[in-house]
């Protein structure tokens, strides 16, 4: 089985709302796979139950064949599938390097006890988080904002501190959510090579979820398209761009926006 | 893992001479000797104020710390009165009974936030009292009274800690033990929240959400913290019952639950040693305004009104500017 990722039967109703019906697609390991949809598709809980920070109503989520759904997230994240968060969501009052440090928590060897009374190993873990945090934050290119808080960081600096703070944890898979939302153009094509670069040279698996039309269909190997609640296609950029159902769904929008 | 600097060294080195030589050596100047019972109050409050810093640390506003003082107070009482154990076995005994409760209690009520659960923190120091006033074991209103000062350690004929009640001046033996206490108590804070799980902390209190992505299992996290919050609460509850000999249903009420607050407010929600500075500076304030009679409680508020308004840091940031007082 070379799927990483399955999204089985997926759904999800918020009392009488049906905010996901019946969801099935594949990731594949390496892949950089985007999930879009007009305004309240539902790709936000879709992307919540994957890691279960909300519980599906009837189906599961796979990773390697274990049920990673209607868990805890950290449950979820110890498995290695790990999400970012909007730029709102950071560690306010720490540094880049800080919260770098802190994410780095599933890779800790040591106890809590054996951090407080400075065992060998802690040492060895608090000097390798260190290491760690410094090549991370050289592989982002962020080494001049590193000792920066990141309450004063700007909103561009935010997004690539949320996916730091992600791939601190050393995941197998990396959820982003939105990761383009707010950029202007130049902002939008670091986005989607740094994006690629965390695919190409730390072989992360990147499912994401976006609007942004033209950087999803660059970016994207496959793409899969929700509208109200329900996976209308499924396939690469070309056959996405062409299909009638996914170009019926955004009709009333303008053209250029669906990137044909 | 910091290393602490010179100066630092040398604070720590004046502190330690001020508490155990210069104060008893003043005291035994001047005479005052009913100092010793303030200064000892004020050392043992901080302790059971420390825990309360820590569920701060967490993003908790906890104003239940009385709850669990009274707990300790109880266990360490029923231990040497009924049991006839050591205070000093019943002294840790005491704490984890108390620490034991917190997980029962956290268990349901960690996982709410902000004001939800300040208040239902509120309603524990009263559930406690009424618990004790019920309970055939805590003797009810009448509490557990004519407790034995604590009595001797010696280990293989050398003794540790010479018996209390022999003592020519008990009350010197307490202030050390209960120095003693709080040092220890504030020298493992300053560890825990220097280590990882002071880290964790951090992230947790600036952002849960973002700590479970992370891996971080937040709810085993913040029942540790309230555990040994709880702990703290419970030690400096027993060791003050030891000293007034006697407990009581309202030996610790509401009142003394809000007040262990205050004493973090007022040092420094940012700082460690932020509740020891806050619990003198209390402690004290409350006194000295003892002459304005029937304005003290007025004069009392208005100060501390005053105080968060210009200084919502607490009075630690005062001398550190910017240090690492923002935590908020």
């Amino acid at each position: 089985m070379s799927h990483l990722l399955e999204v089985r039967h997926v759904t999800k109703k918020f009392g009488g709302l049906t905010a996901n019906s019946d969801i099935s697609f594949n990731v594949n390991e390496n892949e950089i796979l985007s999930v879009i949809g007009p305004n309240g598709a539902g790709k936000s809980t879709l992307f919540k139950m994957i890691s279960s920070f909300l519980p599906t109503t009837a189906g599961e989520v796979l990773f390697k064949g274990e049920r990673i759904s209607n868990l805890k997230p950290h449950v979820v994240a110890r498995k290695g599938v790990v999400r970012t968060f909007q730029e709102t969501t950071i560690f306010k009052s720490m540094t880049v390097r800080e919260s770098i440090i802190v994410a780095q928590h599933l890779r800790a060897r040591a106890s809590l006890a054996g951090y407080f009374w400075g065992t060998k190993t802690a040492h060895e873990d608090v000097d390798s988080f260190g290491q760690y945090a410094d090549d991370l934050i050289e592989f982002l290119g962020m080494t001049e904002i590193a000792n920066e808080q990141a309450s004063n960081l700007p909103q561009g600096n935010l997004r690539a501190l949320g996916i730091a703070i992600g791939l601190a944890t050393d995941p197998k898979v990396l959820l982003l959510d939105e990761p383009f939302a707010g950029m202007n153009h130049d902002e939008t094509m670091k986005m989607v090579n740094l994006v690629r670069k965390v695919r190409d040279d730390r072989g992360v698996t990147v499912l994401l979820v976006e609007h942004d039309m033209p950087a999803v269909m660059n970016i994207s190997d496959r793409i899969v398209v929700l509208n109200f609640g329900e996976m209308i296609a499924e396939g690469t950029p070309a056959e996405i761009q062409n299909n009638e159902k996914v170009i019926e769904a955004y009709l009333g929008s303008a053209d250029d926006e669906i990137g044909i | 893992m910091p290393k602490l600097s010179t100066i630092q060294w040398a604070g720590l080195a004046f502190f330690l001479l001020a508490i155990f030589v210069a104060v008893p050596g003043f005291i035994a100047a001047s005479g005052r000797s009913d100092l010793y019972y303030t200064l000892t109050s004020v050392a043992l409050l901080s302790i059971a104020s420390a825990g309360v810093w820590l569920t701060f640390y967490i993003g908790r506003i906890n104003i239940g710390q009385g709850a669990f003082a009274l707990i300790g107070a109880y266990v360490s009482a029923i231990l040497v009165t009924k049991a006839g154990m050591s205070f000093w076995l019943s002294l840790p005994l005491a704490g984890l009974f108390a620490a034991g409760v917190a997980v029962l209690i956290g268990l349901p009520i960690l996982r709410l936030r902000g004001v939800y659960f300040a208040m239902i923190s509120l309603v524990l120091t009263q559930v406690v009292t009424l618990t004790a006033l019920a309970l055939p074991i805590t003797n009810g209103a009448k509490g557990i009274t004519s407790i034995p000062l604590p009595g001797g350690v010696s280990i293989l004929g050398l003794t540790l800690i010479p018996d209390f009640a022999t003592l020519e001046n008990p009350r010197l033996a307490f202030y050390y033990s209960a120095c003693v206490l709080m040092v220890l108590t504030f020298a493992a804070m300053y560890r825990l929240v220097n280590s990882r799980l002071g880290h964790l902390c951090r992230s947790m209190q600036q952002n849960e959400e973002l700590a479970s992505s992370i891996g971080v299992n937040i709810s085993y996290i913040r029942i540790i913290i309230f555990a040994i919050s709880s702990f703290l609460g419970g030690i400096g509850g027993a060791m003050f019952g030891s000293i007034a000999q006697s407990v009581y249903p309202s030996s610790f009420q509401v009142a003394d639950s809000v007040n262990f607050m205050l004493n973090c407010f007022l040092g420094g929600l940012g700082y460690v040693f932020g509740p020891m500075l806050g619990t003198l500076v209390l402690y004290f304030g409350w006194d000295l305004l003892f002459e304005l009679g029937r304005f003290q409680l007025l004069a009392y508020s208005s100060l501390l009104i005053i105080l968060m308004l210009f200084l919502p840091n607490g009075l630690l940031s005062l001398r550190l500017p910017g240090k690492k007082g923002d935590d908020k």
